[in-house]
């Protein structure tokens, strides 16, 4: 592992060094900036000059979109008569060019190996992990709904992290963690880190909030039905318009829907994100719906977090980056949801 | 890792099932012949059928393992997949996606044992498959009781077989429809009624059950009024699916994945399970 | 548990100073809770309760549709009160930004007694709900009666004057980017308070754009009375917003339309927080046939959007829930204002305001304004 110690110039500097020859993301600064072609949003290119500026806390939309985008082209085909290939499937062309994401934070890149648990076999999602390098930056403080470290993970956590940039007082420090994290440090003219800065470091990792999930894993040793019955979803579900904004935020909810698109005889089956809390989700073609009101669905999603995953797994399905608390229309807070579950009789 | 490109597969005949021309079976052929012997499935698994333009669908595998060279598919008309391959022809494109599943314990807890079919109505295209392998494989089981109904004479498929299968002696067969109807001379009455009349004793014996959900309501009192307990009984759930490999989370019935973990489980296991199917 | 250090700060700028530990309710989760934000205002809080108490214990309603605290600052819960003894957990203040009509038809249903889908309504009326509605929200109970979605005999509507309902965003981005911890509702400001920081901001200037343009803020119907009436607000143009947007060429609007849907994630919260919104099947979800792609195709967004607002068409009333819930921001409340504007100056009608006649565009006069019809002759004049 090889750290080094930059200055914010340095630090942009680095940034638009790697741009000059790979496409590098930042988190998008404003929202008022469209989307650019080639990003999904919350995401803008980063190199062009500048400064690299990470807000606090996550960033609004999460990395899962570099890993799971929305949409991925899984195969192509003709459906144009005079092809002799008509309707026959093909493997769609997999961008292997690498992609840098810039600014996620420890949260995230907890979120990209908890997705990697059911997804350690999927072509796309292996694919897109071989290719992104991500740079975090760790948190030196917590936002209000920042829970990580009640989930498993730290502030300051690198687990996951090719490159994991940290804020001292008035410097950064750069650590290169896995080969390819030290493969675009390799030929730039960087400062190694004195020890006054490793020392530095080494303090704020000692001072910041450290993983305990004590508590928490109590959770898992309940019992299925005890849960699934508890009278707090009956409110939960009366609340909830049943959108997708948590789901779709959420950096570790993973569900996908397949597609067929054709244009002009040019078809593509696509994967996208699709949401348990949209009633189509789970409905039979003979009109009967599983998961037919409100209720379940609110249910199924906490449920399939906080349980079933772990069930499967191991940990929780949540990485405590908050943003569905921020951002849930109707303030379902998921901090709420684990305290009132955690009472459960 | 998961391979999600489908094989291709040609339409080589399709047979019209039922009266109401709502049911066809499909037999397809791989365009690829490494590709065919490479497929290995077990009875009471299903497959992703793939039409290109339209999407995929899970539908169970009717044919046996022992029948080969090609794989059979019989399809209800009922939603946007299932309209457009049911106004395909033979010779046509399409793609086939698995095995997926489990299906059922052919070689473990049924082996050895007398075995019981219970089918109502089209869920009895992967007990087809089953019943077939099990003939394949007669000295490997016990006394085998096929019980099939269905709410007309006409809506009862594979027809032809189930008049050779009637012919032979190793098998027991009992097909019915619900009412009386003009030129039928077998059966009449619900299955769970067939079926409390018919079952065996439950001793060193399995029972496989597909149908509605209603008949297996109705079906499991007059067994459990001879013996039979949840742990003999395998079901075969259905959910909307889209990978059918764990991962889209469409089908799980609490935390239970359809696609992965079944689509074949014991009565007792499902009754474990929230009611999310 | 290690105390927490430090609050969020400005990005990149380095971190502000320690935010005083707050440990709340030997809860673990105890940086905000919701004892930590006094952003109610007390006197409609205390009124609204004892009125949903009384509805609820001489049981003339079933249920009361009301607010709850939030967890963060700016924040409110909707919920559902079934029982007078839980009604101290309805509140009132200017977080309130989500249509409750939008809950009536289901909370409706869940009070009528369990019924199979083919028995018959059960004689006798049916239990009433209660529910807060500010003039937005009664005037989408009127709509809501008029299309035949709600039964207005068994409605009781507790009017509230609305002050106009705060933006969380235009707070948010008022302080650019440092965390709000809590922020208390004052007459006309709010107390707005971080870790570092506590300032007081003016009320109005943060107040939603469809408040801030509304006209009608006392509700249409009233059936229990919560404060005083507001008379009606004088604007002289509410649709301002929308005729600075018209002036634009038409290479501008695009450049505004394609920029303003860029970032929609397609999670429908507009959709879903929308009392209008209440098909069984949306047509974005529609399979067969499937009118609209489902990932981020911008064609399809925009769609998305535009069909969405022509639905809402002469039914709108402009209450600014779809844009409050947008997690990312979109001004889609445009779309809808300039079909109102339309409505207004073809027919002379704004929806929720005349509950004895049709809505506009479910009835047809022969005076009807048609130069919106576009003929091949008309068509070619204008392209000339």
């Amino acid at each position: 592992m090889k750290v080094f110690r930059l200055s914010q110039a340095e630090l942009d500097d680095m940034v638009q060094q790697w741009s000059t020859t790979r496409r590098v993301y930042r988190p998008a600064t404003g929202r008022q900036q469209p989307a650019q072609a080639d990003c999904a949003p919350g995401w803008e290119r980063a190199g062009d000059g500048a400064p690299l500026t990470v807000a606090a806390g996550p960033s609004k939309a999460s990395v899962k979109t570099f890993l799971f985008p929305q949409p991925e082209t899984m195969q192509t085909y003709s459906l144009k008569s005079s092809d002799p290939d008509r309707a026959l499937l093909k493997e769609a062309a997999k961008a292997a060019d690498k992609q840098i994401v810039v600014g996620l934070r420890p949260c995230d890149a907890r979120s990209v190996q908890l997705n990697n648990l059911p997804y350690r076999d999927d072509p796309y999602y292996q694919a897109g992990l071989v290719r992104t390098v991500m740079v975090g930056f760790t948190c030196k403080a917590m936002c209000s709904t920042c829970f990580c470290d009640q989930m498993g993970g730290s502030p300051m956590a690198t687990e996951g992290l090719d490159i994991a940039v940290s804020q001292l007082d008035d410097s950064f420090v750069a650590e290169a963690l896995t080969p390819a994290g030290e493969e675009l440090t390799a030929g730039l003219d960087l400062t190694p880190a004195a020890d006054s800065d490793l020392k530095a470091l080494a303090a704020l990792r000692k001072d910041c909030p450290q993983p305990d999930n004590a508590r928490l894993d109590t959770l898992k040793g309940r019992d299925l039905n005890t849960l699934y019955k508890a009278p707090l979803w009956q409110g939960l579900g009366e609340s909830c318009i049943n959108c997708g904004a948590c789901t779709f935020i959420c950096p570790t909810c993973y569900c996908f829907d397949v597609q067929d698109e054709v244009v002009r005889g040019a078809g593509r089956r696509i994967r996208y994100w699709d949401s348990c809390m949209f009633p189509l989700y789970s409905l039979h073609t003979t009109g009967h719906n599983p998961r037919g009101l409100k209720m379940q669905r609110t249910r199924n999603r906490f449920m399939h977090k906080l349980k079933y995953f772990p069930d499967r797994f191991g940990p929780f399905s949540c990485v405590g980056c908050g943003r569905c608390v921020q951002d849930c229309p109707v303030n379902i807070d998921i901090r709420e949801v684990i305290s009132d579950l955690l009472t459960v009789e | 890792m998961i391979s999600y490109l489908p094989y291709p597969v040609r339409i080589d005949d399709i047979t019209v099932e039922t009266e109401d021309g709502n049911l066809k079976t499909f037999k397809l052929v791989f365009e690829n012949e490494a590709q065919q012997k490479a497929w290995k499935h077990v009875p009471g698994q299903f497959a992703m059928l793939s039409l290109a333009g339209q999407g995929e669908i899970p539908i169970g595998i009717a044919s046996s393992p022992t029948e080969q060279g090609h794989l059979l598919f019989t399809v209800n008309r009922a939603g946007k997949v299932t309209t457009a391959l049911h106004q395909m022809h033979p010779g046509a494109r399409m793609g086939v996606r698995g095995p997926l599943g489990n299906g059922f314990p052919i070689d473990t807890e049924m082996k050895g044992k007398n075995i019981v079919i219970i089918a109502g109505g089209f869920a009895v295209t992967t007990l087809r498959a089953t019943l077939i392998y099990l003939m394949e494989h007669r000295r490997d089981y016990g006394k085998i009781t096929f019980i099939y109904g269905a709410r007309t004479p006409g809506m009862l498929l594979y027809q032809k077989e189930l008049q050779e299968w009637a012919k032979r002696d190793d098998v027991e067969l009992h097909i019915t429809v619900d009412r009386e109807a003009p030129g039928w001379n077998g059966l009449v009455g619900f299955v769970p009624t067939i079926a409390g009349q018919v079952a065996p004793s439950p001793e060193n014996s399995v029972a496989l059950i597909c149908g509605p959900p209603i008949m297996i309501k109705f079906t499991m009192p007059p067994l459990e009024k001879i013996g039979w307990t949840d742990d003999q009984v395998y079901l075969s759930l259905e959910n909307r699916m889209k990978c059918g490999e764990g991962l889209c989370c469409h089908c799980n019935v609490g935390p239970t994945l359809v696609c992965k973990d079944g689509p074949v489980f014991t009565r007792s296991q499902v009754r474990q399970l929230p009611l999310e199917y | 548990m290690p105390a927490i250090k430090a609050a969020r700060s400005a990005g990149g700028r380095g971190h502000g100073p320690l935010l005083p530990p707050c440990v709340l309710h030997d809860n673990f989760f105890y940086r905000t809770r919701t004892d930590y934000m006094p952003t109610i205002n007390e006197k409609l809080t205390e009124e609204i309760r004892a009125q949903a108490r009384t509805l609820l214990a001489d049981g003339t309603v079933a249920a009361v549709i009301g607010f709850a605290r939030g967890s963060l600052p700016m924040t409110v819960k909707p919920v559902v009160v079934r029982a007078a003894a839980d009604c101290g957990r309805l509140v009132w203040n200017s977080f309130c930004v989500l249509n409750l009509a939008n809950y009536l038809p289901e909370v409706l249903k869940s009070v009528e007694p369990p019924r199979g889908p083919r028995d018959p309504k059960p004689a006798g009326p049916l239990p009433k709900v209660a529910v807060l509605a500010t003039g937005c929200w009664s005037r989408n109970i009127v709509v809501q009666t008029q299309e035949h979605q709600v039964d207005r005999e068994r409605v009781v509507v507790m009017g509230v004057a609305s002050r106009g309902m705060v933006s969380r965003r235009k707070v948010e981005s008022h302080f650019s980017g440092r965390e709000i911890l809590a922020v208390e509702e004052l007459d006309h400001d709010l107390l707005v308070t971080g870790a570092d920081f506590a300032d007081k901001i003016n009320r109005w200037s943060v107040v939603r754009d469809n408040c801030q343009t509304c006209i009608h803020p006392d509700p249409v119907l009233v059936d229990v009375r919560i404060g005083e009436p507001a008379s009606a607000r004088k604007n002289p143009n509410p649709f301002k917003q929308v005729d600075d947007l018209e002036a634009q060429t038409s290479a501008e609007r695009w450049a505004w339309f394609t920029s303003e849907f860029s970032t929609c994630i397609r999670c429908y919260a507009c959709r879903n927080a929308c009392p209008l919104c209440y098909c069984p099947t949306c047509f974005v979800d529609d399979a067969r046939p499937q009118w609209v792609g489902k990932s981020l195709d911008p064609v399809d967004t925009g769609l998305f959007h535009l069909l969405r607002a022509y639905h809402c068409a002469g039914r709108c009333t402009d209450c600014g829930a779809c844009e409050s819930v947008c997690p990312m921001g979109i001004n889609m409340r445009m779309l809808t204002k300039k079909l109102n504007k339309d409505v207004l100056n073809l027919y002379g009608m704004e929806a929720g305001m005349q509950p004895g006649s049709p809505l506009p565009l479910t009835t047809y006069a022969t005076t009807d304004p048609q130069k919106f019809i576009v003929t091949e002759a008309k068509a070619v004049k204008e392209d000339e």
